[in-house]
């Protein structure tokens, strides 16, 4: 009687401590990797999740959950083709993007040195494609979608305000070329198609300059 | 050395966990590359002066100030405005787009016999109508600051084009009939598939910052069922040119068709019109197969009205 106890309780032990085992925690990963060859993430993505504007690593605090959930995936199924990432994502367990994916959303989202805003034409192209979009082109405006100063809208919008000029551009080019193609409706793709190198230089500039935080609304 | 069988048992689990990684790693259907980039096809008789050529002086200022309205309504012409739309929402680019019922495609057009309400409008009546039925608010009064502005707007914005001639691209494009009857059923997957990402499951539209992004399809923040919108011929012609947004012209008629009907097969506010019944009031304002006010749509009669 008393053997088979022990017996129980150690099985309980034991999965209560492999129950334990499959719950990830996303700060642990972040801050110091899976230990099964994901890298931390703060190594690019600095440790408050802000990002490093000069690499064009962009910021992850803050960004909607189920948006960062379906980057991960579309890395690894290669949807969205980035050489850095795909071999991270391809060592974290779904419970591990899970985790991460939450653990990035909830960051704050920390406050960056002002970037400057461009001025002349720059500015005006920008403002415009930004606020009015260039319609006689079939282009809408980017709030049209990413809402208001660019501070995103709901889960499949990120908000644009406050990435760095890199990376904006980057997205933007990698759209343009194809080498990213997880838009939902294909909506980028397709607005990508109508904008020039200037427009892309200038846009980036302009969301780059927007304040991230003041614009970022808790989500519901 | 044979292989035992829980190397076998093994073996098995490995494979079950690579064909289960492999399924999580082949693209989606969602995400094939994209089909050949398509236009839309704005055809436009009209190409409107440039914002940039608002003038500075007084009578620029009223235009100003129509434009303002016009893309943020709420805001601009407050105590008008019973829902969460604005102009903008339907006469896409600030009025200016063709085959979205354009400003200037109206503005020439008046004064107008309308069997809507069976009398000669002026723009500024027309206008009105507007804010009961598709902003779900009131009329402002004849002479109010908000019908100066956009009709000083629309008229700026027509500069050059002949009177009482409607120029194409006028209105929202009139589709051929579908080759089957809109269906609801069909409308919903078309809806699930390509609106309800920005409209939302509901069709409850999406908020940021205080300001609404992508506007309520149905119920009680959107147009009532006295809006033009309301019409199926109207939404399916509106969606086949402008929807998805940048997207126009990719869905296809009988698509257009369905999502309209599954659209408008919802529950919206009451017909400002209302009176007696809903027999009544659909006899007296929408006696047509395009309206489906008082129809039953999926096993419920329209035209209860929602609440605010």
């Amino acid at each position: 009687m008393n053997s088979l106890r022990l017996v129980l309780l150690a099985c309980c032990v034991l999965i209560a401590k492999s129950a334990l085992a499959g719950t990830p925690d996303g700060a642990t990963i972040a801050q110091q990797g899976n230990g099964h060859g994901a890298a931390p993430c703060m190594a690019c993505h600095g440790a408050d999740g802000g990002g490093q504007a000069a690499a064009g690593f962009p910021r992850l605090a803050g960004l909607p959950q189920a948006y960062l959930r379906k980057q991960l995936e579309d890395f690894a199924n290669g949807s969205r083709s980035n050489a850095t990432m795909q071999p991270v994502v391809m060592s974290l367990t779904d419970a591990e993007r899970d985790a991460v994916a939450e653990y990035y959303s909830k960051l704050p989202v920390p406050s960056a040195p002002p970037v400057k805003t461009p001025d002349g034409e720059a500015a005006h192209v920008a403002q415009t494609l930004a606020t009015r979009g260039r319609w006689p082109n079939g282009l809408p405006a980017c709030e049209q979608c990413h809402g208001p100063s660019g501070g995103g809208v709901g889960d499949h919008f990120p908000p644009l305000a406050g990435q760095s000029v890199l990376y904006i551009s980057n997205a933007l080019h990698a759209w343009k070329q194809g080498a990213r193609h997880n838009d939902p409706l294909q909506l980028m793709q397709t607005v990508t198609s109508k904008l020039s190198e200037a427009d892309i230089a200038a846009i980036s500039a302009w969301y780059a300059a927007q304040p991230a935080s003041t614009v970022k609304e808790a989500q519901p | 050395m044979k292989p035992s069988p829980w190397m076998m048992i093994g073996a098995l689990f490995l494979l079950a966990a690579c064909n289960q990684k492999a399924q999580q790693a082949a693209p989606s259907v969602a995400n094939e590359p994209a089909a050949a980039a398509t236009s839309p096809k704005h055809a436009s008789g009209f190409e409107p002066p440039a914002d940039s050529s608002i003038p500075s002086d007084d009578f620029g200022k009223q235009i100003a100030l129509g434009r303002q309205i016009f893309i943020d309504t709420g805001r601009y012409a407050k105590g008008y405005v019973g829902n969460q739309l604005s102009c903008e929402n339907c006469h896409l680019d600030a009025g200016r787009l063709a085959q979205s019922a354009p400003l200037w495609g109206a503005y020439p057009m008046y004064p107008a016999y309308r069997s809507k309400n069976h009398h000669v409008n002026t723009f500024a009546e027309r206008l009105q109508g507007c804010f009961q039925y598709s902003m779900n608010g009131k009329a402002p009064p004849l002479g109010d600051d908000v019908l100066v502005a956009l009709e000083a707007y629309a008229y700026w914005m027509s500069k050059g084009e002949s009177i009482g001639v409607a120029p194409l691209g006028h209105g929202y494009p009139k589709l051929p009939k579908p080759a089957q009857a809109p269906d609801y059923a069909r409308g919903e997957s078309v809806f699930k598939r390509d609106c309800a990402l920005c409209h939302g499951d509901n069709g409850q539209g999406q908020q940021a910052a205080g300001r609404t992004v992508f506007p309520p399809l149905w119920g009680p923040q959107s147009f009532n069922w006295g809006a033009g919108m309301e019409r199926l011929d109207n939404a399916a012609g509106f969606i086949k040119a402008n929807m998805p947004l940048s997207r126009g012209n990719t869905l296809t008629d009988q698509d257009a068709w369905d999502v309209a009907y599954f659209m408008n097969g919802h529950e919206r506010p009451q017909d400002p019109r209302f009176h007696g019944s809903i027999e009544e009031t659909r006899k007296a304002y929408h006696d047509t197969p395009d309206s489906l006010y008082g129809a039953t749509v999926n096993g419920k009669t329209l035209g209860e009205g929602v609440l605010k």
